[in-house]
């Protein structure tokens, strides 16, 4: 049986929890008419109608904004923003409407929205076409951030972002729209918060998200060849994040690389590489390597693309460095 | 029943009247316990406006939605909010309407439609074009109404929400309270356009309206939420007023020439109420005084309260982050 791209896993959970309750709406830019920027609203305006299906003007922080509002009203709006790197027009709406309504009413209100957004380089799309910004919303009291490497965990992650009560960014990398797997439909949903082993490994723990997980698993593919087994952790949920499995495992390898596409600088990699450095210190062999992109905006051209994003021998060199 | 010279029934101008009073004694009320420090941060008095949240207030139906700004204690009240928890709110008590995590600039009660006052000058804009939206798909009857001030003029969402409700034809009332200050600057410095072409260009119908004649909005505030209700085009409503008081309690004024107040108590907008009940047969001091004192009971009582409530609990807030996480 053929399976599933991750575009049309994400649209087909989309169509079923629009199916299962009609609350749920569909807003962003060219989600309707034009089927998405990426296809990943393809159909849901002629299969439910404009009335939930909206293609909106290009307003980004109106769009949250009255996600925030439409969500007060009853509604479980599901936003698109084009690209992550426009989250920035939208920062008011969603640092601090949608992440402190239910804290500043006293938990009155929840604000159940999710806003889908794709990041990464890969497609020569240039510096504001590109970033991986979801460190900045995963630092924000309020939202939770997910970032899926698959389209069985893009399809059930969803599942649960429209049924979480609070804001949820879904994070979906451009580059991985095109891969193919199978849905686990039936089986439990991922629920928000939970890692997932994509590779066991016993001698270092290399922790990732999104497209970089499959970086990751390559990287480790090569190192089995001189006897490293790594164990690849595919986080899923960036906020919260599974401390949990990610501990248990550095307690058993004690060794840790972090691999994401974002800078390294300030991200995800940073907050966990000092949580584990507070918790876990005994536990440790070698230094907590991060391996993310330089300090610079994303390039244009392909070669100078090719070596911004952190690729196979950048983890690979990453996971020597804490074996030595 | 008698009418005034504007044609509002008597019932309804003293009603507005004892909602102006309740407004301004709240208001004063404050100023005194801010100054004997017993409002922790700031707060922005809405004195000399209350016939704007007044008079729209005195229109809305219960189902329908507000959001307001950060001068917005007018607005709450007005809508409805119980004055005890308003106070313990503004006061930080683990009473308040938001368990005194919202304060002074962030008092919302989702149960008489009040969305939330807003921190971020215009930030309550997007939030009442979202409300409108789920009032147009569910079909429930009622409007939005985004409440901002003349300084919001000049902020992006205004212009992004005027088009989006214009395209999608929302009941959404959007009301501008100009009290001719944003801040610390005269709203000349801040907006080159006038709101009446603004609101005409998004092909939105508009009125201005003076917004210390209470009566005067109450009267547009009807012919708006009534177009609204028949599937109307959206209304841009122009309240226009004077802040007296500076952007914030304390605020010393050094930017203003207050000349600009002389002669004010003529068009205070009580005052001005007063006078028109005073001119009804059945008019008179008496009823004016009892409306007074009425509100000075609730008050004195509300504070009282307030003053009596504890401080709110830091692991009770940590667990309102996110919505079933019980000390996360």
């Amino acid at each position: 049986m053929a399976g599933t791209r991750f575009g049309r896993a994400i649209n087909q959970a989309i169509a079923e929890c629009m199916e299962e309750d009609s609350s749920v709406i569909v807003i962003g830019e060219d989600v309707g008419a034009a089927d998405g920027p990426f296809k990943v609203t393809r159909g849901l305006l002629n299969k439910f109608g404009p009335q939930r299906v909206f293609d909106t003007p290009i307003s980004e922080a109106a769009i949250v904004g009255a996600s925030v509002g439409a969500a007060l009203g009853g509604l479980k709006p599901v936003v698109e923003i084009m690209f992550m790197d426009f989250v920035t027009l939208a920062m008011d709406a969603l640092v601090n409407q949608a992440a402190k309504q239910r804290f500043m009413s006293g938990g009155q209100c929840s604000i159940p929205i999710v806003v889908r957004t794709p990041h990464g380089a890969g497609l020569s799309a240039g510096a504001q076409h590109s970033q991986c910004l979801e460190a900045w919303l995963a630092h924000v009291p309020g939202l939770k951030v997910v970032c899926p490497s698959n389209p069985s965990d893009a399809y059930s992650l969803f599942k649960a972002a429209v049924a979480d009560p609070d804001p949820v960014i879904f994070v979906e990398n451009k580059t991985l729209y095109a891969m193919t797997g199978e849905l686990a439909v039936g089986v439990d949903a991922v629920p928000i918060g939970r890692a997932r082993v994509a590779r066991p490994g016993r001698d270092v723990t290399v922790v990732s998200y999104g497209a970089s997980v499959h970086t990751s698993l390559a990287a480790a593919q090569n190192l089995q060849g001189v006897g490293i087994e790594a164990e690849i952790i595919d986080l899923r949920s960036i906020q919260p994040w599974d401390k949990e499995m990610v501990f248990a495992s550095v307690a058993r390898t004690h060794r840790v690389v972090i691999v994401h596409e974002a800078v390294r600088a300030f991200g995800v990699g940073a907050e966990i590489a000092a949580s584990i450095g507070e918790d876990l210190f005994d536990e440790l062999d070698a230094p907590v390597v991060r391996v993310g992109a330089p300090f610079m905006p994303v390039p244009f051209a392909k070669s100078l693309e090719e070596q911004y994003i952190p690729g196979v021998d950048a983890v690979t060199a990453g996971i020597r460095k804490v074996m030595v | 029943m008698s009418a005034t010279k504007k044609g509002v029934p008597e019932g309804r101008l003293r009603a507005l009247y004892e909602t102006m009073v309740l407004i301004r004694q709240t208001e004063i009320q404050l100023s005194k316990l801010f100054a004997d420090g017993e409002i922790p941060g700031s707060v922005h008095l809405c004195i000399g406006q209350e016939a704007v949240a007044a008079g729209i207030m005195s229109v809305l139906a219960p189902q329908d939605t507000i959001t307001s700004t950060h001068r917005g204690h007018g607005h709450v009240i007005a809508k409805g909010i119980d004055l005890g928890r308003f106070f313990k709110e503004v006061m930080g008590r683990a009473g308040g309407i938001c368990s005194g995590r919202g304060g002074s600039m962030h008092v919302a009660d989702l149960s008489v439609g009040l969305l939330g006052a807003n921190g971020i000058v215009g930030g309550g804009i997007t939030i009442a074009l979202g409300s409108a939206l789920a009032h147009q798909v569910r079909r429930t009857g009622g409007i939005a109404v985004a409440i901002f001030g003349d300084g919001a003029q000049a902020e992006g969402v205004l212009h992004e929400s005027l088009n989006i409700a214009s395209l999608w034809r929302l009941p959404l009332l959007f009301v501008c309270e100009n009290n001719r200050w944003a801040e610390f600057s005269p709203t000349s410095k801040h907006f080159a356009a006038d709101l009446g072409e603004l609101a005409r260009a998004f092909g939105l119908a508009f009125a201005r309206v003076d917004g210390n004649d209470v009566e005067a909005v109450a009267r547009e505030t009807e012919t708006a939420a009534t177009s609204l209700r028949e599937g109307g085009k959206p209304y841009v409503l122009e309240c226009v007023t004077l802040r007296v008081r500076g952007h914030y309690e304390g605020d010393p004024q050094k930017y203003r020439d207050l000349k600009e107040l002389a002669g004010l108590e003529a068009d205070d907008p009580i005052a001005r109420a007063a006078e028109a009940l005073r001119g009804l047969p059945d008019g008179g001091e008496a009823e004016l005084r009892a409306a007074e004192e009425r509100v000075a009971l609730r008050i004195a009582e509300a504070v009282r309260q307030a003053k009596d409530d504890p401080s709110p609990d830091f692991q009770q807030a940590l667990q309102d982050v996110y919505t079933g996480v019980r000390g996360a």
